[in-house]
């Protein structure tokens, strides 16, 4: 049969009710400024003159039955590249409040995000809106008359955490007698801003990220880190002193080491550590992917390769063979590049098979740590299976792997680190606590950051996350210098450095009441509670209802 | 809140001395127990081989007491003495204590051919024997220490009223050092192994205040696979583990312990003179850093004492006394009581960074700041 053409039957038309994000815009408000076509990252915004009849009941036969009036209205593109993404920058620039994305609960766009047979990408993390196990967290231990509780405001608190290799004290004191090689291990802050790549951050975000970093370290006292994530780092920052505060970070692609390995005779001080990515938490089994539009020629120098193409990662290191292979080997080069002065350690995804690899950590002299990284955590780009259906809780995972150091006496001896969606909802503190205390001797958070410092705008019901797209439009995820400079380096620093003053603050106000002032309460499983019994039993943690 | 009192002198006394000090003290605990450690024995009824070890503990039925002989029979250890307690029962509140053993051994013949270590180690596992067999037996068998030297009597009740009990005002037992503290640990339901001093391959200690960072330290501990690192009724159980393994097993000096358990600042670490080996060791033993308000009183087998403070000294301690007779009490009354003739104005109340050590010639005290020298060890 052949369709009729006169409505618009397509399989995959949509119209704007269909969209996830829907666009209201008042009239009476709006002053035609354009501002917010304009702005607009996905050009789905156009401003047009309308007509509409106005239908009158006229008796006289000389005039005319209805009569016609123009005004100015939005039309919202429903092609399924250029549909509303809901960012809400439109709403920032309005001068009158005239227009808002309203979010869309029953749009069918999930339906039609196939074009071109291409599955659907984005950057940001599992959509999965609402309290994480994290925020369900409770801190119970209450020291309060069995003894004087701490004063968070008056007392000292030790709050750092140690990244590196710890030896047992036995193995401490007899090399210390013979002089043996001891491995270096950095005291840093337990919240790490985790591996966000040059390539996938903006000039000005990086630098912005690293301005707050140095403050933090050297006018705050809080030793912060952040870890690069895969391609490399800016020559000038590699021969700075400013390189101790960044983790560099080594994965699938080697993407950027040609620079790294170039500047290490030039090095004023050692990185603060080497991170081997072997996974991610956001897309398990999936190499980095940097899409060509943000392949700059910035970025395209730093990595060596040619500008404006996709620059995928292996989804392994492909020179490796096996598991014990891969860990001694990586992990032993990388430390003698160093000169066995800077701790290395592997990133792997959340899974259940996250203990095999610890063991095999344990028995490598050279393994620095273990980072582990749940299902929630944040990425640049990843297909939306990977990142919403693919990988393991990091809460579970952690804690398995914790229990199982415990029972070889090891706890002290490998730190782990964990990471996904901490500060998911905005809860960072209480999520970070939550996991040191059931056994993380730190915690990574990349989304995080860039929301708190930087103002990004993604959240779990799939606002904005186009990082991928290189349209960020807070011009933290992109190459292009007429977005990126809308986002001003100075204040992204001060927002890293107020985020930073905060998160101390609070665990002092979680620490405090625990009786904890010495030492970070590593693995002091006794003080938490969650009101879920299965939760409660699987993290070995106390039910409380 | 626990009120501890401690004394240690040239010159045998009676334990009942130390109780009234517990009983100076008495505003400031609940009284629901006591818990004492003898050291340096000598009793009245029998000539005492300070070589012979000592075992101490609780029958609580027949059965249990004639379970204990067999163990020891099996063992190869020959009964020397069995003091028998004069015991008044209507004093105490339990009603299933059978017999409170106080026995003394010759050690078995096939120990002879045994380092000093490893004899220590096996008296260890001769003590974790029998405390496994009570437990595994409904708790009918409490054995606190079998040590040559030492004594330990761990009861429910008000202190002074256990002492009466006991008949310890007779003066039939004297020791050199006697340690008492007097509260059970009604924080989390009475269990006898949960009452200060706790005993480990010599070395006692008993503390104040609650520990706070105690699962992550019973967890290290526990790790070590060491036999002894076992019980953790109390949170105050791990001073006297960590005690042992900073001594017994890394065979530091015993200033090491303050810089374990509360360790310097970086920026004290800086500007310490061996500031990068104590850092080394606090990254080590990150795990046995102790938290909350705690003063821990210590004993080790050649009737050395120490006193540590916790980091932010939250709770009090006071040591005073005169050449060859030391007293540390939580509380000042406490000593006053133990030792009235001494030169008060000498008296010492340590800060957060001292350590208190009184060797054995008991002549003078020794104030240990933790900003001095560390005592060198090879490894310094
Ligand atoms: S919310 Fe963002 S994507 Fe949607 S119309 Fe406004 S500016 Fe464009
Ligand atoms: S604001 Fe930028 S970084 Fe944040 S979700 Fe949108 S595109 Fe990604």
């Amino acid at each position: 049969m052949v369709s009729i053409r006169s409505i618009s039957s397509d399989p995959g038309s949509l119209s704007p009710n269909d969209l996830p994000w829907i666009i209201e815009h008042r009239e009476d408000r709006c002053t035609l400024c354009g501002k917010c076509a304009a702005v607009c990252p996905v050009n789905t915004l156009k401003l047009t003159y309308m007509r509409k009849r106005m239908p009158k009941i006229v008796l006289s036969s000389t005039e005319r039955g209805s009569s016609y009036k123009t005004f100015v209205g939005i039309r919202q593109n429903t092609d399924v590249g250029r549909r509303c993404i809901g960012c809400g920058s439109c709403a920032m620039v309005c001068p009158n409040e005239a227009i808002h994305p309203t979010h869309n609960k029953t749009d069918r766009y999930r339906f039609q995000n196939t074009k071109g047979g291409e599955a659907p990408k984005r950057g940001g993390r599992r959509n999965e809106p609402g309290p994480t196990l994290l925020d369900k967290i409770s801190f119970n231990r209450i020291s309060m008359l069995t003894d004087p509780a701490l004063d968070a405001g008056r007392h000292e608190f030790s709050m750092n955490t140690l990244l590196g290799r710890v030896l047992p004290p036995e193995e401490f004191i007899r090399r210390q007698t013979t002089g043996e090689w001891i491995p270096p291990v950095r005291e840093i802050f337990p919240f790490i801003i985790g591996s966000m790549s040059f390539g996938a951050l903006s000039p000005n975000m990086w630098l912005g990220l690293l301005q707050g970093v140095a403050y933090c370290n050297e006018v705050l006292g809080i030793p912060v880190v952040m870890a690069t994530g895969e391609g490399g780092c800016p020559p000038w920052v590699l021969k700075s002193p400013f390189l101790k505060y960044i983790i560099l970070q080594i994965a699938s692609g080697y993407f950027g080491w040609d620079e790294i390995i170039r500047a290490i005779p030039e090095m004023q001080c050692d990185p603060a550590a080497i991170e081997i990515k072997y996974g991610q938490g956001a897309k398990p089994g999936d190499g980095g992917l940097l899409m060509w539009y943000k392949v700059s020629k910035l970025i395209a120098r730093l990595r060596g390769v040619p500008e404006g193409v996709d620059l995928p990662s292996p989804p392994v290191h492909q020179t490796l063979y096996s598991i014990e292979e891969s860990v001694m080997k990586m992990i032993q080069t990388m430390s003698m590049a160093f000169n066995f002065k800077v701790p290395v350690y592997p990133k792997i995804s959340g899974s259940n098979s996250a203990k095999s690899v610890l063991n095999n950590l344990v028995r490598n002299p050279y393994a620095g740590a273990l980072m582990i990284d749940g299902i929630d955590g944040g990425t640049g780009a990843a297909y939306n299976v990977s990142m919403d259906a693919t990988g393991h809780p990091i809460a579970s995972n952690l804690r398995e792997c914790y229990l199982d150091l415990c029972a070889q006496g090891k706890q002290n001896e490998i730190p782990l680190f964990a990471a996904g969606g901490v500060g998911k909802n905005g809860n960072i503190t209480q999520n970070g606590m939550a996991l040191i205390m059931l056994g993380a001797s730190g915690v990574h958070m990349g989304k995080f950051i860039m929301q708190s410092a930087a103002g990004c705008l993604g959240n779990e019901q799939n606002r904005c996350n186009v990082c991928n797209l290189g349209i960020c439009p807070k011009g933290i995820t992109s190459q292009n210098p007429k977005i990126y400079r809308r986002l001003d380096p100075d204040r992204v620093a001060e927002r890293v450095a107020e985020t930073f003053m905060s998160i101390q603050t609070e665990m002092k106000k979680v620490m405090a009441p625990l009786g904890r002032s010495q030492s970070l309460p590593i693995g002091m499983s006794d003080a938490l509670g969650i009101g879920d019994k299965d939760a409660a039993e699987r993290l070995n943690i106390r039910y409380v209802c | 809140m626990c009120r501890l009192a401690m004394k240690t002198a040239n010159k045998p006394f009676s334990p009942f001395s130390v109780l009234t000090a517990m009983e100076a003290m008495q505003e400031g605990y609940d009284g629901s127990g006591l818990g004492l450690l003898l050291r340096g024995l000598e009793f009245t009824d029998y000539k005492y081989n300070q070589e012979d070890p000592v075992l101490s503990g609780i029958a609580h039925t027949e059965a249990a007491l004639s379970r204990l002989h067999a163990i020891m029979n099996e063992r190869g250890f020959v009964l020397k003495y069995d003091h028998e307690f004069d015991t008044d029962m209507s004093k105490i509140e339990a009603k299933d204590r059978h017999k409170y053993v106080l026995r003394v051994f010759k050690k078995p013949e096939a120990w002879n051919s045994l380092t000093k270590e490893q004899t220590e180690h096996e008296m260890m596992l001769t003590r974790l024997a029998l405390r496994a067999d009570g437990e595994a037996n409904n708790g009918d068998l409490t054995a606190f220490s079998l040590w040559p030297d030492v004594a330990m009597i761990k009861e429910v009740g008000w202190p002074l009223g256990v002492g009466e009990a006991l008949g310890l005002e007779s003066g039939r037992i004297k020791s050199r050092v006697c340690m008492a503290q007097g509260r059970q640990n009604t924080n989390w339901g009475i269990n006898l192994y949960a009452c200060h001093p706790f005993f480990i391959e010599g070395i006692a200690t008993m503390t104040n205040g609650e520990n706070t960072a105690f699962l992550p330290i019973k967890d290290w501990l526990s790790g070590k696979g060491f036999p002894g690192y076992i019980g953790y009724q109390s949170d105050s159980e791990v001073f006297a583990h960590i005690l042992h393994y900073v001594t017994n097993q890394l065979k530091l000096p015993l200033q090491a312990y303050k810089h374990v358990i509360t360790p310097l600042k970086n920026s004290e670490l800086s500007a310490h003179p061996q500031g990068d080996f104590l850092r080394g060791l606090r990254d080590v033993c990150r795990r046995l850093i102790i938290d909350g308000p705690n003063a821990v009183i210590g004993t080790l087998a050649d009737e050395t004492t120490i006193l540590v403070m916790d980091a932010k000294k939250m709770r009090p301690a006071t040591v005073g006394g005169k050449p060859g007779e030391w007293a540390i009490a939580s509380e000042m009354c406490g000593v006053d009581a133990m030792i009235p003739d001494r030169d008060r104005s000498k008296d010492f109340q340590p800060m957060r960074e001292h350590t208190i050590i009184i060797p054995p010639d008991r002549q003078e005290i020794e104030i240990w700041s933790q900003f001095d020298q560390f005592p060198l060890t090879q490894a310094a």
